[in-house]
């Protein structure tokens, strides 16, 4: 009995050592904490240039002609959409902070977003991404909803799918903001990872969103799932589950300092460039 | 029986599998890389020490300062297990030695390090001082790769600290385990002067690891300057300021000392300059240009050497005096009295650079004679005055025989007409009354040179000014006032004709 137990066991960790090593070399793994294998939307950034105009559209400056300067949260970066802030090369987006004078902003950088382009409800969200290195850096792969009927932050709902902050190497997280939980006040989790940091490779981070859970996970990890009862209990029923009411569209950026990261300091080294291999939807 | 057998057999099948699917993405391993036959024990001490001499803790020399009462292990603060290692730092003024450091050397042949990517180990402090230098490599004997990081400040609580290594697969058989060096606390903030005071710190859990978490985020060679220097053939130039920068999974950026037999050295023309692994660069050519750079596990480091051959070194004339009328202070050809100094530095006044120390083999250019045979040269720069001292901790130089002074000088910018040295001599430096004397070297003196730019100057002794012993000499000075600022000088000796 003993011993049958123990092979059983030995088994089960081999495989998953095995697992876990195929996962670390192979780029097209495939997850086993998701459900959703339909492919109804990606880009894989393998024509050279600007990125698909088809696909992503650019918010420009520094959040004052879209009324929140510093994008709400007192970022040092002014948006372009310069070849030097936003490329695709060699068959992956480079988004790339800088540090230059531009329109009265410190640094430059590149936020690009599907809205009008490509926006539904639910589904799974994935984006494989290698990111950047140094104090002050912000870069995220998030989803807003559509504000098109006039509704406003955060009655339209984020899910952040994935922040990281470049002083922090091993750690991701991911997050909702709604009505009674936004900002500093949203419900989060991070993700750190053993023995490997976010900066020296490519990882997968993605959502499943249907309308009873959002479920997060990077590469083949699910760590963490949001259901509307966790809304309620964080907020003491205060808050509003506000994910079934509306399409979302997805964002990729890189911000410089701001409320969350605090600025630069003197080890940031710039540029610094957030490489995405791929970004795909399914349902 | 039989179902173990079974077991066993799916359990190697599948081991195997594991083994094809790491392999399948570690970077393949050079084909001339060393078997790696030795130990890759990763413990260095736990609560005890792990294969390490039975001396455990091997101090600098006590000679240079090293105190050696200060070490022990203590089994009540421990960070884990039962036992630490306890560091008591001595006072600066401590008479048994200023400061403590010292290595642990691997008992065997050595360990094979290469599955790691740092050394790290756990420490705490008495209060939050400062650890000079901690690091690995240093085995005392002919350890080629020592890694260190400088000034790692601690706190009074237990805290992990990290030491990364530059390219594990240099450390097939490494012998050098831990290196700390540390000296009193500067309470007064007033600078290295004598008066720090000791301290207490503890070591625990120092072993190396495979963190994956280790991000080289600059690697640099001279600093990171790109230095364009033009050398005579036969002298030597050291790559130094080796170092590279790691951001550490907290994020935080360490800078650490690296050995040069870490990088791959790249000369693009061999002709002109050879390179060492060591880093040492010899002008081997008579003319052209070659550019030195370096790589470490395959990055670029920054900074760069060019360097220009000048050809043969343009010596000064080779004295032929029979050395036994001659009373030398610098010179290759003859035996030198020693010297106190060959440039004071006195202050505040005293401007001129080179000529540090008292070693005549040992100064600032080393040229090549036509024989082969190396050429001292001492290169002043930023001449105001300078002296070469022969008093205090030498004897006065006794040139009562002698009739002249000797010397070449080599002037190495445009000579103006005012422009001059005086040649001063003082007797009884440090051993009662002083006397001094002059003479003035015009500049139609020191412009009066042969085909290499040597004026070689005789001066009898009785054309001084003054009234000089010239049996206790301490001191020869050369004062331009500023006029004349790069010379080189050589050959310096009192002689009697």
């Amino acid at each position: 009995m003993n011993l049958k137990f123990s092979y059983k066991s030995s088994l089960y960790i081999t495989v998953l050592v095995l697992t876990i090593s195929l996962l670390g070399c192979d780029l097209d793994e495939t997850q086993e904490v998701v459900t959703l294998s339909n492919l109804v939307w990606e880009d894989n950034f393998d024509v050279d240039g600007a990125p698909d105009a088809s696909k992503w559209a650019f918010e420009i400056g520094d959040g004052t002609a879209q009324g929140i300067p510093g994008w709400g949260n007192n970022e040092l970066q002014y948006y372009t959409d310069r070849p030097e802030n936003v490329s695709v090369e060699n068959g992956v987006l480079k988004i790339t902070a800088r540090q230059e004078s531009f329109e009265g902003s410190g640094y430059t950088s590149a936020r690009l977003i599907t809205k009008g382009l490509f926006q539904q409800k639910y589904g799974r969200f994935e984006a494989r991404v290698k990111l950047p290195t140094g104090q002050g850096l912000w870069p995220a792969f998030w989803l807003l909803g559509d504000d098109s009927n006039g509704d406003v932050w955060p009655q339209i709902g984020e899910i952040d799918v994935m922040e990281y902050l470049g002083d922090e190497p091993t750690q991701i997280f991911g997050t909702i903001h709604g009505p009674q939980y936004s900002g500093g006040e949203s419900i989060s989790k991070e993700f750190v990872l053993e023995a490997d940091r976010f900066d020296t490779g490519f990882h997968i981070f993605g959502i499943e969103w249907t309308p009873d859970f959002i479920n997060f996970y990077v590469d083949d990890k699910l760590y963490q799932t949001l259901k509307p009862s966790d809304v309620e209990e964080e907020t003491n029923g205060e808050g509003e589950w506000v994910f079934n009411d509306r399409e979302f569209y997805m964002i990729l950026n890189m911000a410089v300092g701001g409320n969350l990261p605090g600025p630069p300091n003197a080890d940031t080294m710039f540029p610094q460039t957030m490489y995405v291999d791929y970004v795909r939807v399914y349902n | 029986m039989k179902q173990i057998n079974q077991i066993q057999a799916k359990a190697l099948c599948l081991l195997s599998l594991i083994s094809m699917a790491f392999l399948g993405c570690e970077r393949d391993i050079p084909s001339d890389a060393p078997a790696a036959t030795f130990p890759n024990i990763a413990e260095v001490f736990t609560d005890a020490p792990v294969n390490l001499t039975d001396e455990f803790f091997i101090s600098f020399d006590p000679a240079g300062g090293a105190n050696v009462n200060g070490f022990d292990t203590d089994n009540n603060e421990v960070y884990l297990g039962s036992s630490s290692i306890r560091i008591d730092v001595p006072a600066a003024n401590d008479p048994d030695g200023g400061f403590i450091g010292g290595i642990f050397r691997d008992r065997g042949v050595g360990r094979n390090l290469t599955g790691y990517d740092a050394l790290t180990f756990w420490a705490k402090g008495s209060t939050t001082g400062t650890i000079g230098t901690v690091g690995f490599g240093t085995d005392f004997q002919e350890g080629k790769f020592p890694v260190s990081r400088d000034n790692v400040q601690l706190t009074t609580s237990w805290k992990k600290y990290v030491v990364p290594i530059p390219d594990a697969s240099k450390l097939v058989q490494e012998k050098g385990m831990f290196l700390f060096a540390a000296g009193g606390i500067d309470v007064l903030g007033d600078g290295p002067n004598g008066n720090e005071i000791g301290w207490t710190f503890w070591l625990d859990e120092i072993r190396f690891e495979r963190l994956g978490t280790i991000l080289p985020v600059s690697t640099e060679i001279l600093n990171g300057n790109n230095n364009v220097v033009q050398a005579f053939t036969g002298s030597n130039i050291q790559i130094n300021g080796i170092g590279q920068t790691v951001n550490l999974a907290n994020g935080e950026n360490v800078d650490i000392n690296v050995a040069p037999a870490y990088f791959d050295f790249f000369n693009s023309n061999p002709s002109v300059a050879t390179v060492s692994e060591s880093g040492l660069v010899s002008v081997v050519g008579s003319s052209g240009t070659t550019l030195i750079t370096a790589i470490l596990n395959d990055v670029q480091a920054s900074g760069s050497l060019e360097i220009t051959s000048n050809g043969q070194f343009p010596s000064a004339p080779v004295p032929t005096r029979d050395e036994a009328n001659v009373v030398s202070l610098f010179s290759d050809a003859y035996n030198n009295v020693p010297v106190r100094h060959y440039n004071g530095f006195f202050e505040p006044y005293q401007t001129t650079q080179g000529g540090a120390g008292s070693d005549p083999n040992n100064v600032d250019i080393q040229g090549t004679l036509p024989d082969g045979s190396l050429d001292n040269i001492i290169n002043y720069t930023q001449l105001n005055f300078v002296s070469i001292g022969t008093y205090e901790t030498v004897q006065l130089v006794d040139a009562s025989a002698a009739t002249h002074l000797h010397i070449d000088i080599n002037v190495r910018e445009t000579l103006d007409p005012s422009d001059f040295i005086r040649l001063e001599l003082e007797s009884g430096t440090f051993a009662g009354p002083t006397a001094n004397g002059s003479f003035v070297l015009n500049s139609a003196a020191l412009g009066n040179v042969n085909a290499d730019g040597w004026a070689s100057l005789d001066i009898p002794l009785s054309s001084f000014s003054g009234s000089v012993d010239f049996g206790n000499l301490g001191q020869l000075f050369f004062i331009s006032d500023a006029t004349v600022s790069d010379i080189w000088v050589d050959n310096v000796y009192y002689y009697n004709e």
